[in-house]
């Protein structure tokens, strides 16, 4: 399975957890594994059409992706507020 | 001792103190959020705080005790067959069933709750409007932000949004008809200001002891209905401004109410640095500034729409409001005076009285 990396404020939404081994077979399932592991992160990363928001990025072995992006055994995804959020 | 719940943009802060005088922060949560609004349910106890993160997105948050552990109303969403999403939560509104709630948001959309707003369903009536595909924003997004419940009927009501003007249900939002007659958006050019869509309330109040009237804070004008909302007369003479974002009223006085004028929609700031409240008796046939204790110089200040708020009523009402400047002010004499309840807080959102 590949391993979703976290930080704050999500790892806190995630039961503290840095890392995490999730199924899927896409970005997008992955993280909708994650909403269906951890609730709480449910429309924190994938908004109601299931598409990542705009200030997310997240990252599957160092390259930006997107939710339909492919994921295999072993791939590591970053999930991390972009420098874009902030501004409000 | 009063409690207040003021939004900001960077977080929420609950403020306790007795009047007049400063209050103490009690508490500050959802650090590093804008907090567009916050509410206390005076049946259930229950807060509310819509929160928006610039990253994560917006989301309605409820809690028995703002200082402890909030939970995620996380079926007040945009259903799947919308094919769009939340962008903002405007406001939340008690309505006149037990457990009854209403919430307004960006995409005009209203959602009702009626187990104390612990799952939320959207308004299929106002979302399947036919007109909808014409309905365009204002400058803060198409927002549903006004929501007047009619007095000891759940089945009647009136929405304000922007810019699609006013509407109102009288069989708990199966239907909905608009009124707009008697509004005019001077922002439009005069050949289609009889048949624009683009009409954008900035705020209602109904005094609930004449439900059949409203007040209206419109994006140029300040107006009254005495039909329930389907015709409404300009009522702007004698204010120095017509712009501004919130209305407020007094429940025992049907003919009062209250504005705070900006200089215009391109300048939305405080009329000539002096911050005023400005009060009509008359149902809008006079008005008269209520400024003592404010400051009278150098004030260049915009409050927001929801950052304006009243309990109690008649002379000893209390008026609480709040500015992107960080300032919040209160009256426990109906504007009869004012003091400084907290001089320098983040850019405020909103203001409500718990």
């Amino acid at each position: 399975m590949p391993v979703v990396l976290l930080r704050s404020p999500l790892r806190d939404l995630a039961g503290g957890n840095r890392s995490i081994e999730l199924p899927g077979a896409t970005v997008g399932q992955v993280l909708r594994a994650l909403e269906a592991s951890w609730p709480k992160t449910t429309g924190w990363v994938l908004d109601e059409r299931g598409v990542i928001r705009r200030h997310v990025n997240v990252f599957l072995n160092g390259e930006r992706a997107s939710a339909d992006a492919p994921v295999a055994k072993g791939d590591r995804m970053h999930v991390l507020a972009s420098i874009t959020g902030g501004s409000r | 001792m009063r409690e207040l719940l003021v939004g900001t943009k960077k977080g929420l802060f609950v403020l306790r103190g007795e009047t007049p005088g400063a209050f103490e922060i009690v508490t500050r949560t959802f650090e590093g959020s804008v907090v567009e609004y916050a509410m206390r349910d005076p049946r259930s106890g229950r807060y509310f705080a819509s929160v928006t993160s610039g990253f994560f997105g917006p989301r309605l948050m409820w809690t028995e005790d703002p200082a402890g552990e909030w939970e995620h109303a996380d079926t007040l969403a945009m259903p799947h067959d919308t094919d769009t999403t939340l962008e903002r939560i405007w406001v939340v509104r008690t309505g006149e069933a037990p457990g009854q709630l209403w919430a307004g948001v960006d995409p005009a959309a209203l959602f009702e709750s009626r187990d104390g707003g612990g799952t939320w369903e959207l308004n299929r009536g106002l979302w399947d409007q036919p007109s909808r595909p014409d309905w365009s924003p204002g400058n803060g997004g198409l927002c549903l932000h006004s929501i007047s419940t009619w007095p000891g009927d759940p089945l009647r009501l009136s929405l304000g949004i922007s810019a699609v003007g006013t509407w109102h249900t009288d069989d708990g939002g199966r239907t909905w008809t608009r009124g707009t007659k008697g509004l005019i958006p001077r922002y439009m050019p005069e050949e289609l200001r009889e048949t624009s869509m683009d009409l954008c309330v900035h705020n209602l109040w109904r005094p609930p002891s004449m439900p059949e009237r409203l007040f209206l804070q419109f994006h140029g004008g300040v107006y009254r209905s005495d039909d329930g909302g389907s015709t409404w007369i300009d009522i702007s003479a004698g204010l120095p401004s017509d712009f501004g974002f919130p209305i407020v009223g007094d429940p025992a006085d049907p003919d009062r109410a209250f504005v705070i004028p900006m200089n215009a929609d391109v300048d939305r700031i405080t009329v000539g640095g002096r911050l005023r409240v400005y009060e009509t008796r008359d149902a809008g046939a006079s008005w008269a500034a209520r400024s003592a204790g404010l400051p009278e110089r150098d004030a260049y200040l915009t409050v927001l729409r929801e950052a304006f708020d009243r309990d109690g009523e008649g002379d000893t009402m209390g008026l609480w409001f709040g500015a992107t400047s960080g300032e919040v002010f209160g009256s426990v004499d109906a504007g009869g005076s004012w003091f400084t309840v907290a001089p320098r807080l983040a850019p405020v959102t909103s203001v409500r009285v718990a």
